[in-house]
C-alpha cells in the first residue's frame, strides 16, 4: 500500500477532527515521539545484548512479555469528548476509550496487573481535570508509571462548549454568557506538587518542544507518572465565542505571543503574568514507580511466607 | 489493678490469614473444615478462583475481605491496590481483567452505588470481573454495621442505562461465601460479564464451619485463536460469547463503551448495529439461564404452602421447617435463590403451581417479593415477612406464626 503521509504506517483512518483543531497535531506529536522512543529504546537494546549475554544470568525469573511488534507494547487510553477520539479510533494499536474520567483509573489497573506494558492516557481538560480530577491528582501522588496527556483546549467541546475547569476568567461559553465568573485550575502544577515525576505544559504552537517533551515523558513514565498538559484551540466552541473568528491563526498567534517560559516567570509582575501561557517543566523528579514498590512488597510478602511456614516465633 | 488480658494469637486464628490460607491454594485435594469469617471466606474463594488483582476502597462490612486480600494477593504473585474511590476501583479491575488478569472488588451499598457506571461500561465491553456486595442496612449510609438486604434490584438494574442482563448470586451461609466467591468468578469468565456477589452483612461478619470441596472447578475465559477473530461480536465458531485476548498482544483492540460492531469499532449511529449488540449482551446470558441457575428446593406432595428466600433469611425458614418436621407437620414447600439475576422465572413458575399461599421472608420491604408479585396469576397469595434495621434477625417462630394461619 502506498503510504501518503509519513505517520500512516501508526494510523487506522485519518482524522476527522474541526479545522483548526490541535488534536491533529497532538496525535502526529505523538506518533513521531513514539517512533524516536521506539528506535531509541530498540538501539539501546541492541547494544545491551553483547555485554549481557557475556555475563552470567542474574535472575532465572526474568519473565518479560515480548512483543512482536515494537508498537505492540503500548496502550493506548481515552476518555469522553474530543480528545478521547484522538488516539481511538485512529491509532492502529491497542486502544481504550473508557467511561467519562475514568481512563487514568481504568490504566493503572492495567499498568499494576501488566508491568511490561507501556501505559499512556490521553484526554481532555474536562474529562481529566473535571470529572477526573480525583484520579488525576492521586496518579501522581501514587506515582503509577503512565504517560498521561491533557489536552486543554478550555472548554468542553464536544458537548457544545460549556465552562470547564480550566476555561480562563471571564470568558464566554455556552454555560457563561456573561463571563466566566470563576478561575482556572492550574493543571500542570496541581500534577507537579502532588508527586508526579514529570510534569510539563505546552501549546500545539510549540511543537518541536511539545515533541521534546512527549519523548521525555515517554522515557520518565518507565519510572513514574509522567505528565503534560497541551494547550489547543477549540475553534469551533471557544475561539468563535470569545474572539468573534474561527481562524486557527488567532489562537495560534496568541499562544505565540503571550507564552513565557516557566524559567523567566520570575521577570514578570503577579499582574503581568495573570493573561500569560506559562510553560515549560514544572516538575521533573527521581521517585520510584507504583509497579517497582508493589514488587518490593511481593519480595517482602514471599519472604513474611517463609518465615510462617518454619513456623519459629522471634 | 487488674491485670491486662493477653490474647494469644492462636485465638483469633480464623482472622489470622497466616494459619490456612496458603495451603487452600497449595494442596486443595482433601476436602477440608475451617473455622472462617464470611467475608474471609470470600477473599479465600477468590484465591483459589484465580483472583490476581483485587483494587478495593475500605467500606464496612466488606473492609475483611481487603484486609486479607492485601496479604495474600502479594504471595501468589498477585496485586492489591487501595484506589481513592469505589469509581476508580471497579475502573482499576476493569483495566487488569483486559490483560488477562482475573480481578475482583468488593464493597457495600454505598460504594456499590458509586461503581454503577463503570459496571455498565463492563457489560459493553464484555470484561469479566467479579464485584462483591456486602449489604448492610440503607438507604444512604444507613446503618453502616448492620444487616440489609436492600441492594438486589440495584445489583439488577443500577448501571449507566440501557437494557442488559446482569448475573448475580446470594450466599447464605459462609462455606457458600467460599464456593459461590469460585462461582462467580466461573461465571464471568465464561460469559465475559460482570458477575455481582451479594452477601448479607450477617453473612460477612458471621463465623462458622466452612466446608471447603476438593479441586473445586475453575473456568478460564476463552481466548482467540487469530488475530483477525471478533472479539465484540458473535465468535466464527458461532457462540455469543466472543473469544478475549489481552492488551498487549497486538490484536490491535478497539475497546469502548459506546456502540460497536463485532471489531470494535463504534457505530454510533447505526440503530441496527446497536440493537444487534444490546440483544446480544442480553442473550448471551438468557440463553444460558438453565446452566446458570442454581437454587435449592424441596417440595412435598400436595404442599398448599411454600417459603422462597435467598441470603440469610433462607437460614431461618428452614430452622422454621425443620421445627415442624420435628412435629410431623411439615407440609410446606421451601425454595431458596442462590442466583437472584437471572431471575429464575421458570424454577418458578414451577414451584408455585399448585400452591396458595408463598411466604417471602426478606431483609427489605418486600423486593423479592415484588418480583414474585409476576406468579400471582397461578393463583398464589404473597405473604410478606419484612425485617429491617437494627441488625436484627427474622425469628423462626415469626415464620412459624405466618405458617400456622394457613397450614
Amino acid at each position: 500500500m502506498e503510504h501518503l503521509h509519513p505517520n500512516d504506517d501508526y494510523l487506522r483512518l485519518l482524522h476527522k477532527f474541526c479545522p483548526g483543531c490541535g488534536n491533529g497535531i497532538i496525535l502526529h506529536t505523538l506518533i513521531r515521539s513514539l517512533k524516536s522512543y521506539i528506535a531509541a529504546s530498540e538501539g539501546v537494546k541492541s547494544q545491551e545484548v553483547k555485554p549481557e549475554s557475556a555475563r552470567p544470568k542474574k535472575s532465572k525469573k526474568s519473565k518479560k512479555q515480548k512483543f512482536e511488534n515494537p508498537l505492540d507494547r503500548f496502550i493506548f487510553l481515552s476518555g469522553i469528548g474530543c480528545s478521547g477520539w484522538i488516539v481511538s479510533p485512529h491509532l492502529d494499536a491497542d486502544t481504550f476509550h473508557t467511561t467519562h474520567g475514568r481512563s487514568i483509573a481504568v490504566a493503572t489497573g492495567v499498568k499494576v496487573a501488566n508491568p511490561d506494558l507501556m501505559v499512556i492516557v490521553i484526554s481532555g481538560d474536562g474529562d481529566l481535570a473535571s470529572i477526573g480530577g480525583n484520579h488525576l491528582i492521586h496518579a501522581a501522588r501514587r506515582n503509577v508509571e503512565l504517560f498521561c496527556i491533557l489536552v486543554n483546549n478550555f472548554n468542553f467541546g464536544m458537548t457544545g462548549g460549556q465552562c470547564g475547569p480550566t476555561t480562563f476568567h471571564d470568558a464566554i461559553t455556552s454555560t457563561t454568557p456573561f463571563g466566566n465568573f470563576e478561575y482556572p485550575f492550574n493543571v500542570a502544577e496541581v500534577v507537579a506538587a502532588a508527586g508526579a515525576t514529570y510534569s510539563a505544559r505546552w501549546t500545539v504552537r510549540h511543537v518541536l518542544q511539545l515533541e521534546k517533551s512527549f519523548e521525555r515523558a515517554l522515557q520518565r513514565s518507565e519510572n513514574g507518572f509522567a505528565f503534560i498538559e497541551v494547550l489547543s484551540p477549540c475553534t469551533t466552541q471557544f475561539e468563535k465565542r470569545n474572539y468573534n473568528t474561527e481562524d486557527p491563526e488567532l489562537l495560534f498567534d496568541l499562544f505565540k505571543t503571550n507564552s513565557i517560559n516557566i524559567k523567566d516567570r520570575d521577570k514578570y509582575t503577579s499582574k503581568e503574568l495573570e493573561d500569560k501561557f506559562i510553560l515549560g517543566v514544572f516538575g521533573d523528579r527521581e521517585v520510584e514507580g507504583l509497579t517497582k514498590t508493589i514488587g518490593n512488597i511481593k519480595s517482602r510478602a514471599c519472604a513474611h511466607k517463609k518465615h510462617n511456614s518454619i513456623g519459629g516465633e522471634k | 489493678m487488674k491485670e491486662k488480658k493477653q490474647l494469644k494469637p492462636n485465638q483469633f486464628k480464623y482472622l489470622n490469614e497466616s494459619t490456612t490460607s496458603l495451603k487452600s491454594y497449595t494442596s486443595n485435594n482433601k476436602i477440608r473444615r475451617e473455622f472462617w469469617q464470611g467475608n474471609y471466606a470470600v477473599a479465600e474463594g477468590a484465591i483459589t478462583a484465580g483472583c490476581r488483582f483485587y483494587a478495593g476502597y475500605p467500606i464496612t462490612p466488606s473492609s475483611e475481605i481487603f484486609h486479607q486480600l492485601s496479604s495474600m494477593l502479594p504471595k501468589v504473585g498477585g496485586a492489591c491496590l487501595q484506589m481513592e474511590d469505589e469509581i476508580a476501583s471497579i475502573g482499576a479491575i476493569i483495566g487488569a481483567s483486559w490483560t488477562g488478569a482475573k480481578a475482583m472488588t468488593a464493597t457495600s451499598g454505598p460504594g456499590f452505588s458509586l461503581m454503577q457506571e463503570n459496571i455498565g461500561y463492563a457489560i459493553m465491553t464484555e470484561t469479566p470481573c467479579v464485584i462483591v456486595n456486602v449489604m448492610r442496612a440503607g438507604p444512604s449510609t444507613g446503618q453502616a454495621t448492620l444487616t440489609g438486604a436492600g441492594d438486589i434490584y440495584q445489583a439488577r438494574y443500577g448501571s449507566h442505562c440501557g437494557d442488559f442482563e446482569i448475573i448475580a448470586l446470594c450466599a447464605s451461609t459462609v462455606s457458600e461465601a467460599y464456593s459461590l466467591t469460585i462461582e462467580s468468578f466461573n461465571l464471568a469468565e465464561l460469559y465475559r460479564v460482570p458477575v455481582i456477589f451479594l452477601l448479607e452483612e450477617h453473612i460477612g461478619h458471621l463465623i462458622e464451619t466452612v466446608t471447603i470441596p476438593a479441586k473445586p472447578q475453575i473456568a478460564h475465559r476463552k481466548r482467540p485463536k487469530r488475530k483477525n477473530e471478533p472479539v465484540f461480536g458473535v465468535s466464527t465458531a458461532g457462540e455469543l460469547v466472543p473469544p478475549m485476548p489481552n492488551l498487549g498482544e497486538g490484536y490491535k483492540l478497539l475497546i469502548t463503551g459506546s456502540t460497536h460492531d463485532e471489531f470494535g469499532w463504534r457505530q454510533t449511529r447505526d440503530g441496527e448495529v446497536h440493537r444487534k449488540l444490546v440483544s446480544r449482551l442480553a442473550q448471551k446470558i438468557l440463553i444460558n439461564k438453565d446452566k446458570i441457575i442454581k437454587l435449592e428446593r424441596n417440595k412435598p406432595k400436595n404442599a398448599k404452602i411454600g417459603i422462597i428466600s435467598y441470603g440469610s433469611a433462607s437460614r431461618v425458614a428452614n430452622e422454621a421447617l425443620s421445627r415442624l418436621e420435628k412435629a410431623n407437620r411439615n407440609k410446606v414447600a421451601n425454595l431458596r435463590l442462590i442466583t437472584l439475576w437471572p431471575f429464575p422465572d421458570e424454577q418458578i413458575e414451577d414451584f408455585v403451581k399448585g400452591l396458595k399461599h408463598v411466604i417471602v421472608p426478606e431483609y427489605n420491604f418486600g423486593l423479592l417479593a415484588r418480583e414474585l408479585e409476576r406468579f400471582r396469576y397461578l393463583g398464589i397469595e404473597i405473604h410478606k415477612i419484612s425485617q429491617i434495621g437494627g441488625g436484627e434477625p427474622i425469628l423462626p417462630k415469626q415464620i412459624l406464626e405466618e405458617l400456622e394461619v394457613y397450614l
